[in-house]
């Protein structure tokens, strides 16, 4: 095995009575009966692991029964599940810790899969710390990479850590299941096949809402609220401290308005309140992986860079020919944001027809 | 009312840097601050004891140097300080951690019965979000993560009602004492200490605890007790290839903008395609 040194006295070889532990499992996150894209990617993710182990994909779809679970259920077939375990129960309508945690501790201990995969979202890295909690096992979370080793089939998760200054593999050798959480955007988005089948095993575990401390009273959408919605944005402007002052937010702003894009920031400018937490890009903010990323003013800072690499294509504009972001965008462009950025605007508006004037 | 509020001392991310030449990371000179997550629910914690009254304990678990956490801590207006300390914690993965903190926790439970723990959302050097769901779960205690607002706690009821950020949209919970909260970023403004804060801060006699004390086993805890396994460290692999610099026919800004575009489109036709067809359905 191509490791580095064991520390003493851990255990490294699977004790006999986990190895019948097999599957690939994501659970499904779905909230109002939308389910979120990176449960969807993960689908894909782990088609490619099982194809690797030769063995399931299995998703998990919770929540209470309505025609959307189902939909839902026929949704992670077509992305890649063999097996869909529909857990029903009224009190599972909306997320909360507990009624979720027992419910998927049941589950997991009845089915026995080898590997688990969540998103890392609000919801997943809430759920993954509480399951693995009550498995005791082992879990990894915000992972950036999924692979298999070789030799002894265990799942090599990849994370950043340091604020993403390093990257580590993880894995969990003496423990089943081995559990993980994925940031969103990271994996390729799946091919929908309608041909696939697969089966559907319907679970009502026996829950109570009387024995559920924590009631949800209301819940606010933020379709009916107008927030960024970077995750999704095919384009994204992105504004860096290169940009000087916060009036020139609005160059930002205009060319986004042109390209039908998102805004976003990086850290210092949240910090320095140029703008609202939800436009961050970065380790600490959303992952993007827009189909075209204009960078203008940022250095590329790697706590910027994790949240954007991915991008299918990154243009960089800054004053100084040798700043980092260079070394990985797609196209440079040396000279001040604050003249280009107009320019792009009105060379863009002319290009795409755009009658009104920007701003 | 008792309330923990759960702490850890880490390099401040922003300033590390990785030996060019060993791939390590370099921390001398990286200054140790506070967890800038921990903050927030520190921040929410002193909130709460000015507005319905309570003692806040602040816990941390790391090496001896973490008392100028716990310190700073008081010096904001917590009551107690406890540090957790031993060389058989170190190693420890999250479950570990949890593990440890739980024991503490619970020891200090002992004395004074605890009615919330306060958890920072996550860290800045591991970055998991996974300590506070463990040590929720280990105590029965319910589970609100990612809480921007506490709206009301009822001290008389023990009921609780907080908002939660979800990826959709915003959740209004109800629950009961005792509970875990994690608060999201920039919900408060951490405050400056008072200056007889700062004094009792640096007269108090910190209470150090080792893992005997606290009786966690010691098989659950350090490498041991760490179900993950770290087998790989390494610096991200840069982008084999540098931009392609974008050249201008002249240095103004409208021929820049022309050779930008030039080049996004030469790059990504779809792209133009889309953006025209948007364009034509005046969007």
């Amino acid at each position: 095995m191509s490791e580095p040194s064991k520390p003493q006295g851990r255990k490294f070889q699977l004790p006999e009575h986990l190895k019948i532990y097999k599957n690939v499992w994501v659970i499904v996150e779905q909230e109002r009966g939308i389910v979120h894209s990176v449960s969807l990617e993960l689908l894909g993710e782990a088609r490619k692991l099982a194809d690797k182990l030769g063995v399931e994909v299995g998703a998990v779809v919770l929540g209470a029964d309505s025609p959307d679970l189902n939909r839902i259920c026929g949704d992670a077939i077509g992305y890649g599940a063999d097996i869909v375990y529909k857990v029903t129960d009224p009190a599972l309508a909306d997320y909360r810790t507990d009624p979720y945690c027992r419910v998927m501790t049941e589950v997991v201990n009845t089915h026995k899969p080898e590997i688990v995969l969540l998103g890392a979202t609000t919801l997943g890295r809430d759920l993954a710390g509480a399951i693995a909690t009550t498995l005791a096992t082992g879990l990894t979370a915000d992972c950036t990479e999924l692979d298999i080793y070789a030799d002894n089939r265990s799942l090599a998760a990849t994370r950043p850590t340091f604020g993403g200054t390093l990257l580590c593999t993880i894995q969990t050798l003496a423990y089943r299941p081995q559990m993980a959480t994925v940031r969103p955007r990271v994996m390729a988005m799946p091919e929908r096949d309608d041909a696939r089948t697969g089966r559907v095993i319907e679970i009502q575990p026996d829950l109570r809402e009387e024995d559920i401390v924590t009631k949800v009273l209301n819940f606010i959408a933020d379709r009916e609220q107008n927030e960024a919605q970077l995750a999704f944005a095919d384009i994204i402007v992105s504004a860096g401290k290169g940009l000087g002052k916060v009036e020139n937010m609005k160059l930002v702003f205009d060319l986004a308005r042109v390209l039908g894009a998102e805004v976003g920031v990086t850290r210092p400018l949240v910090q320095a309140g140029w703008a609202t937490n939800d436009r961050q890009v970065g380790q600490t903010g959303k992952t993007v992986r827009p189909k075209l990323y204009i960078a203008a003013g940022i250095s590329g800072a790697i706590q910027h860079r994790v949240g954007m690499e991915k991008s299918d294509l990154i243009l960089a504009i800054n004053t100084d020919p040798n700043a980092t972001i260079f070394d990985f965008a797609h196209l440079g462009l040396v000279g001040d944001a604050l003249k280009i950025l107009p320019a792009l605007t009105d060379a863009f508006g002319r290009r795409l027809s755009i009658n009104r004037m920007a701003g | 009312m008792h309330i923990v509020v759960c702490i850890k001392q880490v390099p401040d991310s922003a300033q590390i840097r990785i030996h060019p030449v060993t791939n390590t990371i370099m921390r001398q000179g990286v200054p140790a601050i506070i967890n800038p997550f921990d903050l927030f629910s520190l921040e929410e914690a002193l909130r709460l004891k000015d507005k319905v009254g309570a003692r806040v304990t602040v816990l941390t678990m790391g090496p001896p140097m973490a008392e100028t956490s716990l310190r700073k801590a008081l010096s904001l207006g917590a009551d107690d300080a406890v540090l957790l300390t031993d060389r058989k914690f170190a190693g420890s993965d999250t479950l570990a951690t949890s593990y440890a903190l739980t024991s503490a926790i619970q020891k200090l439970a002992e004395e004074d019965p605890v009615d919330i723990v306060f958890c920072g959302k996550q860290t800045v050097d591991g970055d998991t979000a996974q300590v506070g769901p463990g040590i929720a779960t280990r105590l029965g205690f319910e589970q609100l993560t990612y809480i921007t607002k506490i709206e009301d706690l009822d001290i008389a009821s023990r009921e609780i009602v907080v908002q939660r950020r979800s990826e959709g949209g915003v959740q209004v919970l109800k629950t009961k004492l005792p509970c875990m909260i994690t608060m999201l970023e920039g919900t408060n403004t951490i405050r400056f200490g008072k200056m007889d804060d700062l004094f009792r801060a640096a007269r108090y006699e910190l209470k150090t605890w080792s893992r005997d004390f606290t009786g966690a086993e010691e098989g659950r805890v350090g490498l041991k007790g760490s179900p993950t396994v770290v087998s790989k460290v390494f610096v991200p692999k840069p982008r084999a290839e540098k931009a392609k610099m974008i050249v201008a026919d002249a240095d103004t800004p409208d021929a820049m903008a022309a050779a930008a575009i030039d080049a996004i489109f030469a790059a990504q036709p779809k792209l133009a395609g889309d953006l025209l067809a948007r364009a034509a359905a005046g969007l």
